[in-house]
């Protein structure tokens, strides 16, 4: 029961090792002559002009709460559909119901205008 | 030498074989991907260092090594250093879950053509997949840049709606082989004879326009519009750590084609296979390959989508059909059995 997960975290120090060696050489090896004007932001030759922490669109807000919602939610059907053979019809039909009141609230919010990027 | 001593030289001799095959796809799939588009374009592409230009992805290489670094005054120095590792580390982990070949007998000794078969490989993926968006995050925001901003949120923003698709559409495959394990996955589809594909055409069509979509692949590119935001996330990123978000974008472009693979076209399945099992790498390779190469196609052929056109595909079509999907499925099955 451990040993796969093992092997996974013995891949992710190798996976560590690999990628580091090239930053690291690149470290080494690579001019570092810095200056004001190049470390200044990029905004194609023009200087850039007040906070970049500006205010942005709340539709991303309301997105990544749909996200959390319908995420949360389909997870719930991944160990349904592993269990599926084992079920009996009453519990294979709740999962269905489940789906069935998922989709009614997707219905919801896209009827409520939710899902329009405006 | 004791159980465990063995299974740890086993497993850094399959991670160290794994990444090393990750690392050169990479350096490949980046020439790969600029001759074929080339070629699409009545062009040459790379054709100077090398015989055919086969020495170009080294020659890129060297060309990061010896680049500057740089960083804008105003980023978060930590967050600016963290977040190329946090987008990588991912794209490399992920396909340690995807067998690419069955067991192989030999001298009494099974070898294992897979780095870990976890009995939750599915959600797994789905885990592992989903880290490398705090990565994208993160350096939108570290970089203290407009235009890093803005790809980071965009970027962001389309990631997780496609992931709810994404997500949905490997439900399919699970219901057919009542496992989550990868390799009980591709059993199923040697049972039953027949490609997953061919039973789930919805779920496989959606899984992998959705995968494209988590990979920021054309026509999803969006959060790196050239024309409006640069280079989107990565705009201030220079020299290798610039290089480690280009090689993430390319490894996972190889992983999610290793999932559609796996969960949808029958893995390392072909004929022969179970005779003499290493060559399930052959097939497992070529299944891959052609994946790959049907995106590049793509990206050579559709025009990039609009930012409200790409939201409302990904919440009003992928979603309540890859929902649709499942109910179906889940139904048709009640019947069979």
């Amino acid at each position: 029961m451990l040993n796969p997960w093992l092997y996974i975290g013995i891949f992710l120090i190798v996976v560590f090792i690999l990628p580091g060696v090239p930053v690291l050489i690149s470290a080494l090896i690579a001019p570092r002559k810095p200056n004001p004007i190049k470390n200044a932001t990029y905004e194609c030759g023009v200087e850039t002009v007040g906070d970049t922490w500006v205010q942005f669109k709340v539709q991303y807000y309301v997105f990544a709460l749909l996200f959390v919602i319908f995420d949360v939610e389909s997870i719930f059907l991944f160990p349904w559909a592993v269990a599926y053979n084992q079920m009996n019809l009453f519990m294979a039909l709740e999962g269905v119901l489940f789906i069935l009141i998922l989709t009614g609230g997707l219905a919801y919010i896209w009827k409520k205008g939710g899902l329009e990027w405006v | 030498m004791n159980e465990v001593t063995v299974i740890i030289i086993d497993a850094a001799i399959k991670a160290a074989v794994m990444a090393l095959v990750l690392l050169t796809g990479f350096a490949y799939m980046t020439y790969a991907e600029r001759k074929v588009i080339a070629g699409i374009q009545v062009r040459r592409g790379p054709n100077r260092i090398g015989p055919l230009g086969l020495l170009q992805p080294a020659a890129d290489g060297v060309k990061l090594f010896l680049k500057e670094d740089m960083m804008p005054t105003g980023a978060d120095k930590l967050m600016f250093n963290l977040a190329p590792i946090i987008t990588s580390i991912p794209a490399l982990v992920i396909m340690a879950v995807i067998p690419v070949a069955p067991d192989w007998i030999v001298n009494g000794y099974t070898v294992r053509f897979v780095v870990a078969d976890l009995n939750v490989g599915v959600l797994y993926l789905l885990a592992i997949g989903s880290i490398a968006v705090y990565g994208i995050v993160l350096a939108g925001w570290a970089s203290d840049s407009k235009y890093s901003m803005m790809g980071g949120l965009r970027s962001t923003a389309q990631v997780i709606s496609y992931e709810l698709a994404f997500g949905l559409s490997m439900v399919g495959p699970m219901l057919l082989a009542q496992s989550m394990s990868l390799r009980d996955i591709v059993h199923a589809q040697e049972a039953r004879g027949i490609w997953f594909m061919f039973l789930q055409p919805i779920g496989f069509l959606l899984f992998f326009i959705t995968g494209l979509a988590e990979l920021n692949r054309a026509p999803f590119d969006m959060p790196e519009a050239e024309q409006e935001l640069t280079a989107g996330y990565f705009t201030e990123y220079s020299s290798m750590r610039f290089g480690m978000f280009f090689m993430a974008e390319y490894i996972k472009m190889i992983a999610v084609s290793g999932m559609v693979v796996t969960l949808y076209m029958g893995g390392y399945l072909g004929p022969f296979v179970n005779q003499f099992p290493p060559l399930g790498i052959a097939y497992f390779s070529a299944k891959v390959f052609f994946l790959l190469f049907t995106m590049i196609w793509i990206r050579g052929t559709l025009p990039r989508l609009r930012y409200d056109q790409l939201m409302s595909f990904g919440w009003k079509f992928a979603l309540p059909v890859a929902m649709l999907n499942v109910l179906a499925t889940a139904i048709v099955l009640v019947y069979v059995m």
